[in-house]
Order: structure tokens, then sequence, then C-alpha cells
């Protein structure tokens, strides 16, 4: 009996160790999208597979990405993380280790992105999010880029969109204390509010998972704010805006790109009208090589295309760029390459990079009306 | 000031309405079986995704029905539903390890919890899902405070539930076949009692309300997603142990006093994230120093 | 001792100084993907996991449905020292002692657990466990300095293949000495009968105190190398999905046997790792089985029984075979 159990043992070790060993590249480029597939906000990383999974069937389409005389194929490898930490930091490990990746795409959630960041820093192997606004990200990292502006300009953005265009004196704040994004971007936005001579009359936290907020609510509405700063998910917002309003809290509401799926729109009624948010791009406004995406986008996926998703295509046409101009496939020569670069035309807008992994870029405010998102206005840096 | 705190009052019993529904199903199954049905917390959350459906398919009728109807239909629907799924899971997981030690009952219990978390997953995508509005009337404005007819809703149909288990279980034949299982279990067959029926039924009864709260909390909170009755579950759960586990008024005081917990925490503690750690601590007091509860019996081990 | 007992001891410890040898070179040899070079490590990790848990669980017949919470304790500590007071240079020599300290600090919080479980058995000592797991999570949650619910990380990867196997081994080895002595005895009489154990002069409160120290103890260690692998812990990983994980390798492998610690831990991880294809179903699968198990073999794979090497010359206690 013993022996039988024991021979099973050692059978399901050598079935794992079998396509273990070795195992060369060949002639394609491995990418690794680490992507928000399950968990609380499953759109997050469905947009970021389809956005690569389309710029890898169009290179493909084309024979494959030119490298010296030879053409490469492009293979995506998709690995879900649960938007959890823990297992982002485990999918990292595992692209780099088991899959051998060149580079990897995403997480997209800034409190994803930072664990993942640090092993791809200490394991030499390249990173862009796409959609990680939090400066931890990249902060000290060589190896580490992303495609999207940081948070301190979001913060100051939106504080500034309080004070000018809302004529707020007072503001309130809700987040999520659990995820370094929602804390990263309320607390710029509190330190940009208060510079600009406003007050924040209001900071609560929660965490993630809760779905009452009715305490938090109710301390806001005593302090009766200009208006309700409410920097998190689409899945989270929705609730809270409802319980605001159920509440008696009549002042409008401002979001972050965080709100930027249309998800949201779905999961929320009629409370969610005249708010406004700061995110990356607007279909509204589409440039050319915007239009060429979001036409592509809507005929292989039946839908338009988020910001994750015009995000994750330039953040994988970026290392695309960097890989031809590197020529190699070397991890520390494509590197250097991507930090050489200097501005970057892109779906979502101009990218400067200034030498670090973080680009300069504008961002948009989005006008919530009539049930759509609507362009507002551009705030360039 | 007294405005923060009586708004935050009718808040905790909003909630706590909710905790004690659920309580309640795990103290019925306790009672009966001395065992702790973690699945509990889950089938909860299979409940408001059934009265979900239930909702969806009765407003998509050509015929516009009144939403109290659309109501009282997703309301009975999952309920009903709901109990044949408590009844079935029993069946199939439970019964057979009736004589099994507690250990096996308990990781079992987890383990369905588990899988029906993940079967909801896979079957239905993680997207969360929109709970539709069936509730329209406006809040009222009342002394400065902001009362909504959902709160009004939810506090007594609850208390009503309460209400009707109590004198089920204190009036009726069924009733006293439950406590006498409650107190001796090996005896009560001797008396004829059906025992596997009245067990059935008490996880009929205690999933039937469990969808109750599903459809409150649904009303309430309207963005579903699979792993949303974990921690409903397990405060649920701390309060039908504070209350005194086996005791139904216990579990409707344990729901009441977990419900001003999470509502006052954040009040008094610096942040929301201090709730768990009140809740459990709580707990673990009571455990050390009243094990069985505030409104339980002491039990004596028999030699 | 019997020369059969001196044979098979000189033989375990030959074999152990071999294991070791290996698991110090095979990693940079580059004969096996570094992938199952992670894979055995956590199968290792859990290992002393199981083993640490099968003391109280299975041996001791109590029910502690909250081990991740001193996991969780011995991760934290550990990562602590290696980021914030050790320097970097000196961290890859201070492992074992990081380590150790680790496994102090949660074999500290053991006693925390120990005392209830004079008081209380059954359900309410489960629920006690229970409660000091979500405890400890929240407390993690809320100490801002170690990143409270977002995580902690900074910590480098001093965790190898050699490390991982050293502290199987040690694991293994004590637990095996402790359950083959008086100790395991007392343990076992408490599990069959406790009130029976005491009346026969078995100290009951402290088998109980040291069992619950040793277990939490090991449960710590597991928990540094963990951080060490993984460089980046926070309180979620340390819940009580992370508990019930422990209970299924337990209750899998076989309660109150090594051997079935070993091969619970074995299965468990390894599976899951082979069945990631499924995607979510592997959720739905896991614990479709393990009711399965519980329904069909609630003693586990090798319930109370051992292996052949890890058996004494003579039964201590006549109800194993």
């Amino acid at each position: 009996m013993i022996w039988q159990k024991r021979s099973l043992v050692w059978l399901i070790l050598v079935i794992l160790l079998a396509p273990g060993c070795g195992g060369a590249p060949g002639d394609e480029i491995r990418i690794g999208i680490n992507a928000e597939l399950t968990g609380s906000k499953p759109t997050v990383g469905d947009s970021c597979k389809k956005a690569m999974e389309l710029l890898a069937s169009q290179v493909n389409a084309a024979g494959g990405l030119k490298l010296g005389d030879k053409k490469y194929r492009l293979k995506i490898l998709v690995e879900d993380n649960e938007d959890k930490a823990e297992s982002a930091a485990a999918v990292a490990q595992k692209l780099i280790s088991q899959n051998n990746v060149l580079a990897i795409i995403g997480p997209n959630a800034s409190g994803n992105a930072i664990p993942a960041a640090r092993i791809c820093e200490d394991n030499g192997v390249i990173m862009i999010s796409p959609w990680s606004t939090n400066p931890k990200t990249t902060e000290g990292k060589k190896f580490v880029f992303r495609a999207c502006f940081i948070d301190d300009f979001q913060g100051l953005v939106m504080a500034k969109f309080a004070r000018d265009h809302l004529q707020a004196q007072t503001a309130a704040v809700l987040y999520d204390v659990a995820s370094e994004y929602n804390k990263g971007i309320a607390e710029f936005f509190k330190q940009s509010f208060e510079a600009m001579g406003g007050r924040v009359v209001a900071f609560a936290s929660y965490t993630k998972d809760d779905k009452d907020f009715s305490s938090q609510l109710t301390t806001i509405k005593a302090a009766n704010p200009g208006v309700l700063f409410l920097p998190n998910y689409y899945n989270e917002v929705p609730l809270q805006v409802q319980q605001a309003r159920r509440l008696g809290i009549t002042c409008p509401f401002i979001g972050s790109d965080s709100w930027g799926s249309p998800e949201i729109l779905t999961l929320c009624g009629v409370e969610l009208e005249e708010s406004y948010f700061s995110t990356h791009y607007a279909p509204d406004i589409a440039t050319d090589t915007a239009q060429k995406f979001i036409k592509a986008y809507e005929a292989k996926y039946g839908k338009k295309p988020d910001d994750v998703a015009a995000l994750t295509y330039d953040a994988g046409k970026l290392l695309l760029t960097a890989i031809s101009q590197a020529g190699t496939l070397e991890r520390q020569k494509v590197r250097d390459a991507l930090a050489a670069v200097q501005e970057f035309e892109g779906v979502t807008g101009s990218m400067k990079f200034h030498g670090t992994g973080d680009p300069i870029k504008s961002a948009v405010i989005i006008h919530v009306t009539g049930c759509k998102f609507r362009f507002y206005s551009t705030v360039s840096p | 000031m007294l405005q923060i705190l009586a708004q935050n009052v009718l808040n905790a019993l909003q909630l706590g309405s909710v905790y004690a529904l659920i309580a309640l199903g795990y103290t019925m199954v306790y009672g009966i079986l001395t065992m702790i049905n973690f699945a509990h917390g889950d089938i909860f959350m299979v409940s408001a995704y059934l009265a979900l459906a239930g909702a969806t398919f009765l407003l998509g009728l050509p015929v516009g029905l009144p939403l109290f109807l659309v109501f009282t239909g997703a309301l009975l629907f999952s309920m009903l539903v709901t109990a044949l799924l408590g009844v079935t899971i029993e069946r199939l997981a439970y019964r057979p390890l009736r004589q099994a030690p507690r250990v096996s009952a308990v990781i079992t219990a987890l383990g369905v919890g588990l899988f029906l978390e993940n079967f909801t997953l896979g079957l239905l995508g993680p997207e969360p899902r929109h709970f539709p509005t069936l509730i329209t009337l406006a809040p009222w404005e009342v002394a400065g405070l902001t009362i909504t007819p959902l709160q009004v809703l939810i506090i007594l149909l609850a208390a009503a539930l309460m209400i009707l288990l109590d004198l089920l279980v204190r009036r009726t034949l069924l009733g006293m076949a439950m406590r006498a299982i409650s107190y001796n279990r090996p005896i009560v067959p001797l008396m004829g009692v059906p025992v596997d029926r009245v067990i059935s039924l008490t996880f009929a009864l205690g999933s039937a309300i469990a969808a109750a709260g599903g459809l409150m909390y649904g009303l309430a909170y309207p963005v579903l997603d699979p792993y949303m009755g974990v921690r409903i579950g397990w405060w649920a759960f701390i309060a039908a142990v504070v209350g005194g586990i086996g005791n139904i008024r216990g579990a409707m005081l344990g729901g009441f006093i977990l419900g001003t917990v999470e509502v006052f925490t954040p009040l008094i503690l610096p942040s929301s994230t201090y709730r768990d750690f009140v809740a459990f601590s709580l707990l673990l007091l009571l455990l050390v120093f009243k094990p069985t509860g505030l409104l339980g019996r002491p039990v004596f081990e028999r030699v | 001792m019997t020369t059969s007992n001196k044979r098979k001891n000189l033989l375990t410890w030959l074999g152990a100084a071999l294991l070791l040898a290996v698991a110090y070179f095979l990693p940079d040899t580059g004969l096996l993907n570094p992938y199952v070079v992670q894979i055995l490590m956590y199968v290792g990790i859990n290992m002393i996991l199981t083993l640490a848990l099968n003391l109280v669980n299975g041996y001791m017949g109590e029910f502690s449905v909250g081990h991740a919470g001193f996991m969780g304790i011995g991760a934290y500590v550990a990562a602590i020292l290696t980021v914030a007071v050790l320097p970097r240079a000196v961290s890859a020599w201070c492992f074992p002692a990081v380590l150790l300290v680790g496994g102090l600090a949660a074999a500290a919080a053991g006693l925390i657990v120990a005392y209830p479980s004079f008081r209380t058995r059954g359900d309410y000592l489960a629920i006690v466990t229970l409660a000091f797991n979500m405890i400890v999570k929240s407390v993690l949650e809320n100490i801002d300095a170690l990143g409270g619910p977002r995580g902690y990380l900074g910590m480098p990867r001093l965790t190898n293949l050699f490390w991982v196997a050293a502290w199987v081994l040690i694991t293994l080895i004590a637990l095996r000495n402790l359950v083959q002595s008086n100790f395991g005895r007392g343990i076992m009489a408490i599990r069959e009968d406790e009130l029976a154990a005491n009346l026969t002069s078995v100290d009951t409160r402290r088998l109980k105190l040291y069992a619950f120290l040793i277990s939490a103890f090991f449960t710590g260690v597991a928990g540094g190398l963990y951080a060490h692998l993984l460089q980046f812990i926070n309180p979620r990983s340390f819940s009580i999905l992370k508990s019930t994980d422990m209970l299924v390798m337990v209750y899998l492998g076989g309660v109150g046997s090594l051997t079935g610690s070993l091969l619970g831990a074995t299965i468990f991880t390894v599976l899951l790792e082979l069945l990631r294809f499924l995607g979510i179903w592997r959720w739905v699968l896991g614990p479709l089985l393990l009711v399965l198990l519980m329904i069909f073999r609630p003693q586990g794979l090798m319930g109370f029984k051992e292996a052949r090497w890890l058996r004494p010359a003579r039964w201590l206690v006549s109800s194993e075979q």
C-alpha cells in the first residue's frame, strides 16, 4: 500500500520535472501578462489581456518583429493574479523562472504592481505597468516602467478641478486603506487641495471588501463638504455613491482613473450623474493613431477599448520599440533601450520620459452625464 | 453629535438585522447537530444571486409587474430554492458524517463553502453583478435623521421572521422536536420523532431565513460578487457564538451586537480596519470568560 | 539501543546528509528548471507546516484551525529583521538566526493559544484558535509601519533548496523523537481520554503547553522561509484560508502520522500546481475532493500508520500496528 503511494508521489514529481528540463526560447519573443482576470476588478485584467493579444496578432500577422535579419513571433503568456498582491508576486516569479519571459506587462492595480515590481527588479526582468499610477511602483527601480502618469500629478489635477471648476472650499475623501493606489492618491489630493487654500473636512477610510460605508458617510455628511472625492475602484464606487445619496449627501462626486471602466455605469444608476473623474484618454477626442486602435479593437472584440486597454497597447508598443532599437533579446540591453526612449507617441497621447520610468503625460477629465462618459477637458502638466 | 449617534444606531439596526437572520441559521444547525455549518455564509451568497435571478426574470416579463410583487416573488423564489439547497447539502455532505468525529464535519463544511464560492465564480464569471432597485420610495427626513424605506423594511422583515421563528420553536410540534433533538439526540428517535426529517427541515428553515437576509442585503448593497458571503458568514458566526450558540434569541442579540460593532468601530477607532480586531477580540474574551455565550446554558461534560 | 535501532539511526543520518548535499548543489547545476526548484521549496515549507500542525491536531487530538496566525507572526518577525534591522550584507549569514527568532516569536504567541486550551476542548478550542488567527491578521493590518493591509516587501531571497531541506529534516527528526518518547505517549493519551490521562499522572497542562509551543515554533520558521521565498508578505496570506490549506494537508496525509504529513504536503502542493491549467475550476475541484475524502476516508491516506523507516524498532502504544 505504502509503496504504491510512494510511487504515485514520484510519478507526479517526474511528470512535473519532465517539461521542466531545458527549454530554449527559439524563434519567439515571450512576453508575460500579469493581469487581474478574477477578483474584484476583472474588467481591468480583461482589457489588458485583450489589448496585448490584439497587438500580438497584429505583429504576428506581419510575420513577427524584425530583429536584425530574422523575424520573431510574439508569444503572449497570460497569468491571472486574482487581484491579490501575494498572487501577483507569485505570478511574477512564475513568469520569470518557469516561462523565462523577456518582459512582463502588468499588473495594473498599484497594490499588485508594487510587489511584482520588486520581484522583477530583483531578478533583472523588465516590467511595464500600463495602469499603475502610484509612484512606488517605479521608485528607485531600473527595470520597471509605466505607461501612465503618476498620482502626485493626478491628485493635483483633481484638486485643481475641485477648486476651479466646482468652486469647492471644502472637500471630503473616502478611500480604501488596504490599497496603495487609493491611499496614495487620497493623500496627494489632500496635500494639493490644502496647498490651494481649501480645507479637507473629512478624510475617512474603509477596507477592501467593506460594503457598508454608512458610518463613514454619516461623519462626512455632518462635515458638509463641497465635494466628495472617491478615488476607488469601479466595483466599490457605486455602493458608496448610492449610500451617500441615500443618506442625503448632495454635493458632487469626483473620482480618479480607477473609475475608467464603463462597467461602473451598469453597476450604478442615476446617482453617478454629474460626476467628474480624471483618466488617461477619452475616445471622443481620439487622434488618428487612437482611431485606428479603437477600430481594430472594436472589430476584434465587439466593444470599445477602455483606458486600461489603450494604455496596455501603448505599453506593448513601447516595449516592441525598445526591443527593435536594442536589436537583441538580452534583458539588460532592452532595458537600456527602453530607458533611452525620450518621447513616444501612443494611443493615449504623447509620453515624454525624463530619465525615470514615469512618463509625463496629460490627463483628461471625463464628465459623467446622460449615463455616458463625455470628454470635458484636458489638463497638461 | 446626537444626530450622528442616532443615525448610526439606525445603520447598526439595519446591519444587525441581516447578521441576525444569518446567525439564526448557524445557531439552529448547531443546536440540532452540534455542528458549525461553515458553509452557511456561502448559502447566503447563493441566495442573493438567486434573488437576483428571480428579480431579473420577473422584471423582464412582458407584463409590467408592480415592484412590490417583484420583490415578493423574488423573496419567495429565493427562499424556496435556498431551502432546497440547504437540504441537499445536508443530505449529501453532512448526513454521512453524523457519526464521524467532529473534525471531519467541520472540514467538510469548510470544503462545501469553498466549493459554493468557486462554483459560483466559475459559473457566473468574476464580474460583480448589479442588483436591480426594487424600492423606489424616497427617504424621509425625520428630526434631522435620514430614514430610508429600505432600512425600515429590513428591520421590520427581520423582526417579523425572528418572531415567527421563535413562535415556531416554542409553540409547535416541529419546534418541540427540534428542541428535543438539541437536548438529547440518541433518545429522541425512541420517542417516535423522525429525526432525519426534522434535521432536514431545520436546514431548510435556516437556509430560507438566510435567503431573506440575502435579498435584503442585495437591496441594501446592490453589488454582488461570489466572495461576499465569506466575511458576512464569519461575522454572523461570531454573532451566533456571542449570543450563545444553540440559542435562537442569543443569535438575534448577537446579530445586533455585531451590527453595532461594525458601525461604531470606525467612529471610535481611527480606521475601519480595526473592525475585525474588535469583533474577534470580543469573541475571544467571551469564550474565555463565558464560553457558552451571553444567553447560553452552561454545558457539563459527562465523564 | 538494539542493533537494528542503531543501524536505523546511522542510515537516517547518512540519508539526511546526502539529501542536504543534493539540495545544496542541485539548483546551481541547472539540471532542474528553476520553477521546479521553487515548487520543491514550497513543498518543503508545506511539509514543515503540516508536520507542526499534525503534532497538535493529529497526535494530541486538539482542534486548532488558526495555525496560519503563527505562520504570519514568524514571517513578519523574520521579515522585519532582514528588512529593517540587519544590514543587507550580513543577512545571508544570519538567515538561520533570523528564522529562529521568527519561530520563537511564534512560539511566544503559542502561549496565548495554549492557555485557553486548558479550559476548552473541541469546538470551542477551534473557535478560540480561529479568533486568534483573525486577530493576528487584523493586528498586522493595522500596523502601518509594516505596510498594513498593503503588505510588506523588501526581503532578500534568502530561502533556497538547501535551507528548506535542512529545516524539513530538523522538523522531521525533532518531531519523530518527540512523538516516540514519553512526551509523545502523554500527548496521545490526551487525545484518547484527557480525563483518564490526568488521573494517571500525565501533566496535561504542561504537555499541552509544550505541544503548542513546539508546533507554533516550527510553523513560525516555515513562515520565515515563506517570506524570504516570495519576497512579499501581506496579512491576507495568513488568513483562515491558509489555515484551511494546512488542515487539508494534515487530514489528506493522515492524522497521527509523520509520513502522512510529508505525503499530504507533497500531494497537495504538487496537485495544485498541476491543476493550474484548470484555472478557476481548480478551486472547485479541490474542495470537492476534500469533501469526498472526508466522507469516504476520514483518517486520511496514512492515518496513524508510519512508513517503515520512521517506525521505531518497538512500538510504544498498542493502538498502533
